[in-house]
């Protein structure tokens, strides 16, 4: 690693304060701290979370699951308020990473195989910064790009919990990232299904899908359609059409898990 | 440099570290405690494996400094006040779980925090826990017996492989 500067600010004010020049924010580490140690960052300053009490823990009321930014993978699987979420995040990684990992950080960084940008794309939630409220359907903005600006924090995401929810991973069996992971959600409003580790534009909505499910909530609602293998990722793991393949059999297992 | 003090196995121990000081580092090179094993060095093998604040983190994917204030557990501090081994190190000898031994306190440490979550697990919640920690010798059965065994379930039923 290079050199930098470490602070522990205890409030999100304070982080803010301590986030100029070349400072970057560290929430658990478990992404950046292996891209400090390969030199693929040279911060001049780390500015961590992990202090801050004010951006953890979960709280729900009126329907709607509130995560602090800070809030490790550990948490939310213990939580089960939204049940499809919390065996999200208890899949994530192994149990020592889940304890330092968290929801923030993950969205943030938006790797296009990571596990949270599919629930909040997919749950349509609503990312909280220090600044502004981000629809999920805004925040994600191609592979490892996301609205936010510099300076700005992920202190808080809010899910609105379906009436049904599921998420299917196809772990790559070295990484345990998603080779192709899908996240359907059924609301009020209709049926939401948001899919990660396929696509080179990072996690996207699977729009025909949510148009078939929200007519007939069965997986036999989605046998006529195909998924277009054009933006698909490709390399040794696999091929661009086996992943489009994925992307409708995780489809149809999450909404007969669902259902 | 920034002062840091911390909680190790029970002792208040304080040190100026840089900010990139990793924790691993921190008690291995700063402490001299070298129970706690770098393997990779990028969070996949899980021998650097301690206890922050009573769960398992891997030490090699933290900065010391952000354990400023925490309470620390490495294997150093995992024997019984007479130094005898402790249940789980004592099953991990009794089945064989080793072989090299460079895994192994990471393997203790992981093993004490699922007993502590879990204290009766099956074998595949045994095998779901451990997926963070991997052994290059002894393909993981012996292991798996132990962590049962630790727990104080019978298995004489499970035959060696």
């Amino acid at each position: 690693m290079y050199a930098f500067d470490i602070e522990r600010p205890t409030t999100v004010a304070e982080a803010v304060a301590a986030l100029t020049g070349e400072a970057q924010a560290l929430s658990g580490g478990q992404t950046l701290i292996p891209t400090l140690k390969a030199r693929l960052a040279s911060p001049s300053k780390l500015v961590s979370l992990s202090g801050i009490s004010e951006m953890k823990g979960l709280c729900a009321s009126d329907g709607v699951l509130t995560i602090g930014g800070a809030t490790c993978h550990a948490d939310v699987a213990a939580d089960g308020t939204f049940k499809a979420l919390s065996e999200l995040a208890a899949h994530i990684g192994d149990p020592a990473v889940r304890n330092r990992g968290t929801i923030g950080g993950s969205i943030a960084n938006n790797d296009p195989a990571a596990c949270y940008p599919a629930a909040v794309l997919g749950a349509g939630a609503t990312v909280v910064t220090n600044r502004r409220e981000i629809a999920a359907d805004d925040f994600f903005q191609g592979m490892f790009e996301t609205a936010l600006d510099d300076g700005e924090l992920v202190i808080a995401v809010k899910f609105p919990i379906p009436e049904a929810a599921n998420y299917q991973k196809f772990v790559q069996p070295a990484s345990r990232f998603a080779l192709v992971g899908v996240f359907v959600a059924k609301t009020s409003e209709g049926v939401r299904v948001a899919v990660t580790g396929a696509s080179n534009e990072g996690v996207f909505r699977w729009r025909e899908a949510e148009a078939a499910l929200s007519a007939d909530f069965s997986a036999a609602a989605l046998d006529g359609l195909t998924v277009a293998a054009d933006d698909m990722i490709a390399d040794l793991h696999g091929s661009s059409e086996y992943r489009a393949h994925l992307v409708k059999v995780m489809t149809q297992r999450a909404v007969k898990a669902a259902a | 440099m920034t002062k840091v003090t911390m909680t190790v196995n029970g002792v208040s121990v304080s040190r100026d570290v840089g900010g990139n000081t990793l924790l691993s580092a921190f008690l291995r090179e700063d402490l001299r405690l070298t129970g706690t094993h770098i393997g990779c060095d990028t969070s996949q093998c899980g021998a650097c494996l301690v206890h922050v604040d009573g769960v398992a983190v891997k030490s090699c994917t933290m900065f010391a400094a952000e354990a400023e204030g925490a309470d620390v557990a490495t294997i150093e501090g995992q024997a019984n006040e007479d130094g005898s081994l402790n249940v789980i190190q004592q099953a991990f000898q009794d089945h064989h779980g080793l072989q090299c031994g460079f895994c192994t306190p990471g393997m203790v440490m992981t093993t004490a925090a699922l007993l502590k979550e879990n204290p009766k697990p099956s074998e595949a919640e045994v095998r779901a826990y451990l997926e963070g920690n991997i052994c290059r010798c002894t393909g993981y059965h012996n292991i798996v017996k132990a962590v049962l065994a630790a727990s104080g379930q019978d298995v004489s039923s499970i035959a060696a492989e």
